[in-house]
């Protein structure tokens, strides 16, 4: 089947089988292999990317059903430049990641929390991050960079290119 | 994991989709949020030849007022029903119990009508409209609608009482007038219920088991005895009368029949008072 999707911003036409996953679509057919695959059952979050502006599980979406939707991947956080988002400035500078595989996906939930509730406590973080596992930092720098970061963008939750 | 292959077919109408669903039948499956099916299909235990995707279904997204029910269209994802104004006044156990399923990834694409046609023992959302007493409409290109009591639509282990050819189009709740419970257990904040309970009071008490037999069930024992005067400690102890449930990684049965009494307990507690 046909699909038409656009990715960070840019519009992409492939043929897909009905079986293939997001997560797949993203790394395999459009080589954008920033988005990790970890759990492959939709426990770990590492997959996250945006739908639509709103996260989601990226190995438990059908390419198909992200047909004609709007996806937002790890690479599309950064300014063409180079520019960090202000979301990945402040896992940079708060130390939110050891090893970093579940980064990427931080990144994404983050993104989708900020645009829900801007200015979320400390406990909303952690609630909001819930869909996200992280097996080296023990979540604490991780909060702290989510809450750097809205105190960075301060409501500007739309930085987000798409 | 990737699922085995199938024939995708996208319906962009309730009538399109009942017409793929007379053609196909017993072969295909229903896809909404895909966050029940998808991961069983993946693992292989669910290998439909025909994949009918009625997750564009317009028509089928709404949370609406309609006299003393408040009608929802199953596609209604969990995020919607968490944030939707009408059901925090109104029917408050609903938007705090969509709240609680999985996770916020998970609540963007999930729906209610998913969920409850899944029929999964230990999901929160059918325990819910149990203890609400709603009704779900059910439409077929053969037969057009019937309407369910949620009493009667869960069967067995991810049975329901959908044909084939049928797709759930909308749930209808009474409007409770009392305070509500819920009570989910488990070990960490994205699982299922290990076991969970769902209390509200009307007119007089509905309390509702998650994961306690292969079917979502009313604790009757429980709602007879506080009809006829006991106290939620009295009334709790016979959470689990007749009830065998099932032994996991996660708990034994024995196990669960305990949990079940002191989480009723405590949503008694909670809803009318120590």
């Amino acid at each position: 089947m046909r699909v038409s999707v656009k990715v960070n911003g840019r519009l992409y036409e492939n043929e897909v089988e009905g079986r293939t996953l997001l997560v797949h679509y993203l790394r395999g057919v459009l080589g954008l292999t920033g988005t990790n695959i970890g759990c492959d059952t939709s426990s770990c979050g590492a997959c996250t990317v945006l739908m639509d502006g709103e996260s989601v599980k990226s190995c438990t979406v059908l390419a198909v059903q992200a047909d004609g939707a709007e996806i937002t991947t790890i690479e599309g956080m950064a300014q063409p430049d180079g520019s960090l988002h202000p979301i990945q400035k402040a896992f940079w500078d708060n130390h939110g990641l050891q090893c970093g595989y579940c980064t990427p996906g931080m990144v994404m939930a983050t993104a989708s929390l900020l645009k829900e509730n801007p200015h979320p406590s400390e406990e909303e973080v952690r609630m909001g991050l819930e869909g996200n596992l992280c097996r080296c930092t023990g979540y604490h720098n991780i909060v702290k960079s989510v809450l750097a970061a809205a105190a960075t963008m301060d409501g500007q939750t739309e930085a987000v290119r798409s | 994991m990737i699922p085995a292959a199938f024939e995708y077919k996208r319906a962009g109408s309730v009538d399109e989709a009942l017409s793929l669903l007379r053609e196909y039948g017993d072969d295909a499956k229903v896809l909404a949020g895909g966050h029940s099916l998808l991961p069983l299909m993946k693992l292989r235990l669910a290998t439909p030849s025909v994949l009918v995707d009625v997750g564009r279904i317009g028509e089928l997204s709404y949370i609406s007022l309609d006299g003393n029910e408040v009608a929802i269209g199953a596609l209604s994802r969990h995020r919607d029903l968490q944030t939707s104004e009408l059901l925090i006044s109104r029917v408050p156990i609903l938007a705090h119990v969509a709240g609680l399923i999985g996770d916020p990834q998970v609540r963007h694409r999930g729906t209610i009508g998913g969920s409850l046609s899944h029929g999964d023992p230990a999901s929160d959302l059918p325990a819910v409209i149990l203890a609400l007493g709603g009704t779900l409409v059910v439409r077929s290109a053969a037969r057009g609608e019937r309407r369910i009591e949620a009493g009667n639509f869960w069967r067995g282990f991810l049975e329901t009482a959908l044909e084939p050819d049928e797709l759930l189009c909308e749930i209808r709740v009474p409007i409770p007038e009392g305070a509500f419970s819920y009570q989910k257990f488990n070990r960490r904040a994205q699982d299922w219920a290990i076991v969970g309970v769902a209390a509200q009071a009307n007119h007089s008490v509905a309390v509702s088991l998650v994961n306690m037999a292969a079917t979502p069930v009313r604790a009757r024992a429980v709602e007879e005895a506080l009809s006829q005067g006991a106290s939620p400690a009295d009334a709790a102890s016979l959470a689990a009368v007749d009830l065998d449930p099932p032994s996991d990684i996660n708990g034994s049965s024995e196990y669960r029949r305990h949990l079940a009494t002191v989480l009723v307990r405590r949503s008694l507690e909670e809803i009318l008072g120590g």
